[in-house]
């Protein structure tokens, strides 16, 4: 579903992503792992050009996201849902609004129509009383996961996810993550970038580490966690996993 | 002091004051339009246009007023761009236009630095999150940073109106019969150099303060948060 090509990034001369490949197939989950500064953030808001690559190529189901002179890249950004660290919803908007906005005028959905939709999601991310809510009047654990509805209201193909759960405090990340695991069961291919590693090894179809900008192992969780191979692979999870 | 000639010459007062808020208004819209598209071309990534906004900014807000108004009302007949030549309300049509469109191009640097600092005080992440839904860089921009952006600066908004009803003053040196100018016009005619003066500084100031208290009245209705 989703093709990265000898994927380069650069600030200036911070080189941060050096000749990434790798595949996501469609319903797989794939979790990206890796101390800070090792590009991870970088190599997600690239899937959607956030963040502008270099050079190399990523191919979205079966169309090159740099192709700018035949694809619309708005188009292809409606079918990748993003959540961010920091939640980023529309403040000045309520809830609903925040989640209707994009389906009503980028998908021409009637009122009625998206507000059902928003409806049957909120009720998924377990919070139907909040529709009239302000973000600011929200908790994290509660704006993530008004932003992951806000994101599945497109209905994409793919959901990214940066970070979801750092911003949030110890006893919020539970709510946010159960509703990320739902839907992983349904089968939504997924990218995440985390560092909450139980989660990892729970729900992953695949893991990866990267470290100072490229991919240094990647493979099923058991064998990551339990056999790495990469000497700095070894030496990030000892670390980690040893904060458990 | 002697008000007396309050009873004769009012009507110079209200139809001034009335001539004074329409041109502040319309500057002030227009001020508006021209800043908001200002501060866009100011932050784009088009050099050109950014260079555009950058000098037209810096050379109004280098230059006084008074010589911008002049350069209108003298200059743009001289290229061929004649102001229409008739009353409406007692008031010649053609100054009006001309007073209007010198304030609202001096009007516009200062409020396109205005938006550009309101605009660049929203977070990135509203930004990243729209353009994230799939929505084009214009939309996001008019959906979800200008509504947040027009919020942040409303009060240094409101305060350019003031100083736009102060500075229109001026434009009673063309021959706009603003409050200024009726109220010379009634020094004038009644031999009293002072008392007009007086009664037109406070309309002045009912107007400014007015308006600062409708101001802050409306902040304190938009806060969410």
């Amino acid at each position: 579903m989703i093709e990265i090509k000898k994927l380069n990034k650069k600030f200036g001369d911070l080189h941060v992503l050096k000749d990434i490949d790798l595949t996501v197939e469609k319903g797989e989950v794939v979790v990206v792992i890796g101390p800070s500064g090792s590009g991870k953030s970088t190599l997600l808001r690239c899937l959607n050009r956030l963040e502008e690559p270099s050079s190399g190529d990523i191919i979205f189901e079966g169309i090159s996201i740099m192709d700018d002179e035949h694809h619309d890249i708005n188009k292809l950004r409606q079918k990748m849902g993003m959540v961010f660290q920091q939640f980023n919803l529309f403040n000045h908007m309520n809830v609903m609004e925040n989640i209707t906005l994009a389906p009503i005028k980028l998908k021409n959905m009637n009122t009625e129509e998206a507000e059902k939709v928003a409806k049957d999601l909120l009720d998924k991310v377990g919070l139907m009383e909040k529709e009239k809510s302000y973000p600011a009047q929200l908790s994290g654990g509660q704006k993530q996961r008004i932003a992951i509805a806000r994101a599945l209201a497109m209905s994409p193909d793919v959901m990214l996810f940066d970070e979801p759960t750092s911003a949030l405090d110890p006893e919020m990340v539970g709510d946010v993550l159960k509703v990320m695991k739902d839907l992983a069961s349904e089968g939504m291919t997924m990218v995440i970038v985390t560092h909450e590693m139980s989660f990892a090894k729970e729900v992953a179809d695949r893991v990866i580490i990267m470290d100072e900008g490229k991919l240094i192992e990647q493979g099923p969780p058991e064998q990551i966690f339990n056999n790495p191979q990469h000497p700095r692979a070894q030496d990030f999870l000892e670390r980690v996993i040893n904060l458990f | 002091m002697d008000f007396s000639f309050l009873a004769d010459y009012y009507k110079f007062f209200i139809n001034g004051t009335q001539i004074t808020v329409m041109l502040a208004f319309f500057s002030v819209l227009f001020g508006i339009f021209i800043g908001v598209f200002l501060a866009m071309f100011k932050i784009s990534s088009n050099k050109i246009l950014k260079a555009f906004a950058s000098a037209y900014i810096e050379f109004i807000r280098g230059t006084p007023l008074l010589v911008q108004l002049f350069i209108i009302y003298y200059g743009l007949p001289m290229f061929g761009i004649e102001f229409p030549d008739f009353p409406l309300f007692g008031q010649n049509v053609g100054d009006f236009m001309a007073g209007v469109i010198a304030m609202s191009i001096n009007s516009g640097a200062y409020v396109a630095e205005i938006f550009r600092a309101g605009i660049q005080a929203v977070d990135k992440g509203q930004m990243e999150a729209a353009r994230s839904l799939g929505m084009p860089y214009g939309m996001s921009m008019q959906k979800i940073i200008l509504p947040q952006a027009f919020k942040n600066i409303l009060p240094a908004l409101g305060n350019e109106f003031i100083v736009v009803i102060k500075e229109s003053a001026i434009v009673s040196i063309i021959g706009i019969h603003d409050l200024m100018y009726n109220a010379d016009t009634v020094r004038g005619n009644t031999y009293k150099p002072f008392e007009p003066l007086i009664v037109a500084a406070l309309i002045y100031f009912v107007l400014t303060f007015t308006l600062s208290k409708a101001v802050g009245y409306l902040e304190r209705r938009l806060s969410t948060d």
